[in-house]
């Protein structure tokens, strides 16, 4: 019992440590926690997915998760590495995640979605779909940057990134 | 050939890893090289958003190339940072198209880049990219397979940029249209070595590591020949040399010497 505990604590934790390009969205929201394991020496080892593979953020992201996982009073080390065996995908985004991002000004990934499509972005502020894709490459490799005519506010979308079939 | 499935299972067969490695390095140093050739036009592009798009692909395709690097470091070849910075040129398993110049001058000086070249170039390099992904989807190797994958969810966006490009400048000015089939021209007669596996060829095709050179080539021109109005007449030649058994241009050199300036300054720094 005092083992799930231990490891509701370090997920509630993982759920506080924000992405640093896209504050107020935890790593957990984004979809980023693979593992978490703790053994019998308080040691934990966090395993993360990252999301594109040119994302400079990743040391931020380690350093942050190591000193928010150290700082829980019975932990006594905590590692983090990265696995580039598991895929990332938009789909993994939870539904919180969805709604920090559209706080931040940032529509989240469609849902369902299928390589090669295209794809119809609703504005983060007003909800319209009457929006036009400025430029699919924006602030970071995830993001694009849109402009909404009904609000007449520019805003950024996440790409949607799915597995690939080869066709 | 059954699936390996770790590094340390690629390193107990030695015929098997040296072939392997030979495989990886021609990604990895493809990518790399086609995105600081990509760097150089940050801030040169013809329009803010145009740099915007293509800074962006430069940087997640040096991540691909990291990825690359890091299964040669499992595979116990050095650190992935020596491994992109310190190797001179003679080698580097690169295409050779990949490595020339964006133009005259440099980046600091008189920078006279031709932009024919950076469309035509790039839209090539991504339509080969995604093929030879594609076969390493079925490679023998399954962190290869892991990370083309990975790789190939990412890279449609590239692709589709500059195919957006061509597809419009081909079919703009008489100028443009020119200039675009003057560069095909030219990358018929240099981008032959890209589609070669290098001198452990025999060994990757029997160890199932990668499809075979003509496949490669077969499947690229068909992609290719989907959207290109203009074909060149001929076969494809290497008239730079075959990278891939790490013949280069002196202007790899310059591109070396030029993009490992800073870590060579300090080599124990963390950046």
């Amino acid at each position: 019992m005092i083992e799930q505990q231990r490891e509701t604590e370090i997920f509630n934790r993982l759920k506080k440590v924000d992405d640093p390009e896209l504050p107020s969205v935890s790593i957990y929201d984004l979809g980023m926690v693979h593992e978490v394991t703790i053994d019998d020496n308080a040691h934990v080892a966090v395993t993360l997915i990252p999301t594109f593979a040119g994302c400079p953020a990743l040391d931020i992201i380690e350093r942050d998760v190591k000193n928010a996982i150290e700082e829980i009073e019975w932990v006594k080390s905590c590692d983090v590495t990265f696995s580039f065996d598991e895929k990332w995908s938009t789909d993994d985004i939870t539904e919180e995640g969805k709604q920090q991002l559209k706080k931040h000004g940032v529509s989240p990934p469609p849902e369902n979605y299928q390589p090669g499509e295209e794809w119809s972005v609703d504005c983060p502020y007003c909800g319209s779909p009457y929006t036009s894709m400025e430029n699919v490459f924006g602030p970071t490799a995830c993001r694009s940057i849109l402009y909404c005519r009904s609000c007449r506010n520019p805003f950024e979308a996440m790409k949607p990134v799915v597995s690939y079939t080869a066709s | 050939m059954s699936l390996v499935e770790t590094a340390e299972q690629a390193k107990q067969d030695a015929a098997y890893k040296e072939a392997l490695v030979e495989v990886l390095y021609q990604l990895a140093d493809d990518d790399f090289i086609i995105s600081y050739r990509g760097s150089e036009w940050l801030g040169l592009a013809p329009h803010i958003e145009e740099d915007v798009a293509f800074s962006s692909i430069t940087q997640n395709t040096m991540g691909h190339a990291m990825l690359f690097y890091q299964l040669l470091e499992e595979l116990g070849e050095g650190d992935a940072d020596a491994l992109a910075h310190e190797r001179i040129s003679n080698e580097r398993r690169n295409g050779t198209y990949f490595e020339i110049k964006n133009g005259s001058g440099t980046y600091l000086e008189e920078p006279q880049y031709d932009w024919a070249l950076a469309v035509v170039r790039n839209y090539l390099y991504e339509a080969f990219k995604k093929v030879k992904l594609e076969e390493a989807l079925k490679s023998s190797y399954a962190p290869l397979r892991n990370t083309a994958d990975k790789v190939l969810m990412e890279q449609p966006y590239h692709l589709g940029h500059w195919k957006t490009w061509i597809t419009q400048l081909q079919d703009s000015s008489q100028e443009a249209k020119e200039r675009i089939q003057s560069r095909l021209d030219e990358a018929w007669k240099q981008i032959g070595d890209a589609f070669e596996l290098g001198p452990k060829a025999d060994d990757i095709l029997a160890k199932e590591i990668l499809s075979s050179s003509e496949t490669l080539k077969q499947r690229w021109l068909d992609s290719v020949k989907e959207t290109l109005t203009y074909v060149p007449n001929g076969d494809l030649a290497s008239e730079l040399g075959n990278g891939r058994a790490k013949e280069h241009t002196d202007q790899l050199d310059q591109a070396l010497a030029t993009l490992s300036e800073v870590y060579n300054s300090d080599r124990e720094a963390v950046w």
